[in-house]
């Protein structure tokens, strides 16, 4: 059986790729089911835009491989989750709901620290967070 | 009443601050220089232990009094950032709580809730001296004949704001878990179904009222760090209960003492009230507690050395148990394991999360610290003490 995947990314916008059609072409062509979650065109014309993609892991990649063909800088969401430290009061609530430990507690200190090498993008702790703290940097 | 080798009286200690030769230290500090040099020893070297709690603490609010309008007003009702005050008090007084949500919110409509401003923010963003949308609706008298008053503020055209929380700082809490089939969220967070997690509240061994489990030293009067500024225990909190299950330490195993506070929120800051949103629940405060603990005698030597090994408190079943309001413990455990991030309960190991921050707890206690060895900090006598159990001399 085909393996289905569904991904956030995030793409990154030159003034130079404003005017080429991929939305269009990662649906027509390589045959991807595509969901706007964000998108913000910045005055000079660069900009972000997050995507779900989903649709077979084969033409998932391919579509990757476009993108990236084109210019354009693609990332994983996940890269896109912070932890803003100003706002953060190392309560430890996160520690509970996050999946994948990237938010985690150093038992001398008791500070909790996010590891974004290990965070997934779920984006639980968005909203979990009681303060705040945990951001999604799309712009 | 075991005779006490040491003695000192609140009057000493203070004179002590003033001439700068008071010794500080926090209720983790405490804890190596009782098991080094005993308690009578430690009695005479150290003058005062602090202690410190940060918490989402519900039972939160403060009083205000925005100045009386032109034409006048009595305020029957009063929205800040359009989140609802309780007006029921004189023409401009008003009492905003920490737990009140923002009119229009969606609440648990879209469950689970996101709760994204209320009370608690309001609050915040006072103290922030951000500005704030006031806004009053009178039904008019002979001597308040507004209708209506709208304007924008911030904490400094106040007449009067202070912080009046009346349960704060809960001596002991239980930790939660979910025996169901299902994530359910609650004020102890999220749980996970099958006892996936367990959270708890209070910050141990730093926690105020575990380092005087019999309230020797607190009571009305004593003046504490609150909010990032000064304030004071004004009563008993609600639900203050001294008779429950105590330790061979007198520590409670379950909720006991707890404290009304209060003090002047124009000279509080954001670092220490901070807006909480608690999803699937409600909005809340974070509030920051620091109270000193005075080393009268040794006694007060040997409770402020407690150490989380050997504080405990009961595991309760947060899906049927607690909502039915008939909670059975599942099992005691320790402020050692909980805070180690795994305990046992039943034979399963359960990984553990905080509510309450024990990072801020512990930066609270040294900020007292410093406060009362510059001087700027002096101990409030205590003019009237906590219910205790202990017997009317709770000496
Ligand atoms: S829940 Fe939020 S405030 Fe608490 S430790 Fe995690 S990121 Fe920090
Ligand atoms: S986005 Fe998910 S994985 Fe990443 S830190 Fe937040 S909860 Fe953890």
């Amino acid at each position: 059986m085909e393996e289905l995947m569904a991904k956030k990314i995030v793409i990154h916008y030159a003034a130079e790729n404003v005017d080429q059609p991929i939305i269009y072409e990662l649906v027509k062509k390589h045959d991807l089911v595509v969901n706007i979650l964000k998108a913000r065109i910045l005055p000079r014309r660069d900009g972000v835009i997050v995507l779900e993609l989903s649709g077979s892991k084969e033409n998932f990649d391919q579509g990757i491989r476009y993108l990236k063909e084109k210019g354009l800088r693609v990332e994983p969401l996940s890269k896109s989750v912070s932890q803003n430290t100003e706002r953060c009061v190392h309560c430890g609530a996160c520690t509970a709901f996050c999946p994948t430990q990237a938010l985690s507690i150093d038992r001398e200190t008791m500070k909790v620290s996010f590891n974004v090498e290990k965070c997934n993008g779920c984006e639980v702790c968005v909203t979990a967070c009681p303060v705040r703290a945990m951001e999604v940097n799309l712009f | 009443m075991k005779k006490r080798r040491v003695k000192k009286t609140y009057a000493e200690i203070n004179e002590k601050i003033r001439q700068g030769r008071v010794v500080v230290v926090t209720a983790e500090e405490m804890i190596d220089i009782v098991e080094r040099h005993g308690e009578v020893e430690a009695a005479r070297r150290v003058d005062v232990v602090t202690t410190g709690t940060f918490s989402p603490m519900c039972s939160s609010g403060a009083f205000i009094n925005f100045g009386h309008t032109s034409p006048r007003i009595k305020a029957h009702r009063v929205w800040l950032n359009d989140v609802p005050a309780y007006a029921g008090l004189a023409a401009v007084d008003c009492y905003i709580g920490a737990t009140e949500v923002i009119e229009g919110d969606p609440l648990n409509s879209v469950y689970p809730g996101e709760f994204n401003y209320g009370g608690g923010h309001v609050i915040e963003d006072l103290v922030a001296g951000n500005v704030i949308r006031l806004r009053a609706e009178g039904y008019g008298t002979d001597c308040y004949p507004a209708r209506r008053f709208e304007k924008n503020i911030t904490i400094h055209d106040l007449r009067d704001a202070f912080l009046f929380n009346p349960r704060n700082a809960y001596q002991n809490y239980s930790c939660a878990v979910n025996m169901s089939d299902k994530t359910i969220y609650t004020y102890m967070g999220m749980l996970r179904p099958r006892m996936g997690n367990a959270n708890y509240a209070t910050s141990g061994q730093l926690s105020p009222l575990f380092n005087d489990p019999y309230y020797r030293t607190i009571g009305v009067g004593t003046r504490i760090f609150l909010g990032g500024g000064e304030g004071f225990v004004a009563w008993p909190g609600t639900q203050h209960n001294p008779h429950v299950p105590r330790g061979p330490n007198g520590v409670p195993k379950s909720g006991a003492g707890t404290i009304a506070v209060i003090g002047d929120l124009k000279k509080m800051s954001p670092r220490w009230l901070v807006g909480a949103s608690i999803q699937g629940y409600g909005v809340s405060l974070f509030v920051g507690i620091g109270v000193p603990i005075p080393i009268l005698d040794e006694e007060m030597a040997r409770f402020t050395a407690v150490k989380d090994e050997d504080i405990f408190t009961q595991v309760y079943d947060y899906s049927v148990d607690y909502p039915k309001g008939m909670v059975k413990s599942l099992g005691e455990v320790s402020y050692k394991e909980l805070r180690s991030g795994e305990i046992t309960i039943m034979g399963k190991k359960v990984p553990t999360a905080p509510l309450s921050s024990y990072y801020k707890a512990r930066e609270i206690a040294y900020i007292l610290k410093d406060w009362i060895e510059e001087g700027k900090f002096f101990l409030g006598e205590p003019q009237m003490r906590l219910p205790s159990g202990r017997g009317e001399n709770n000496d």
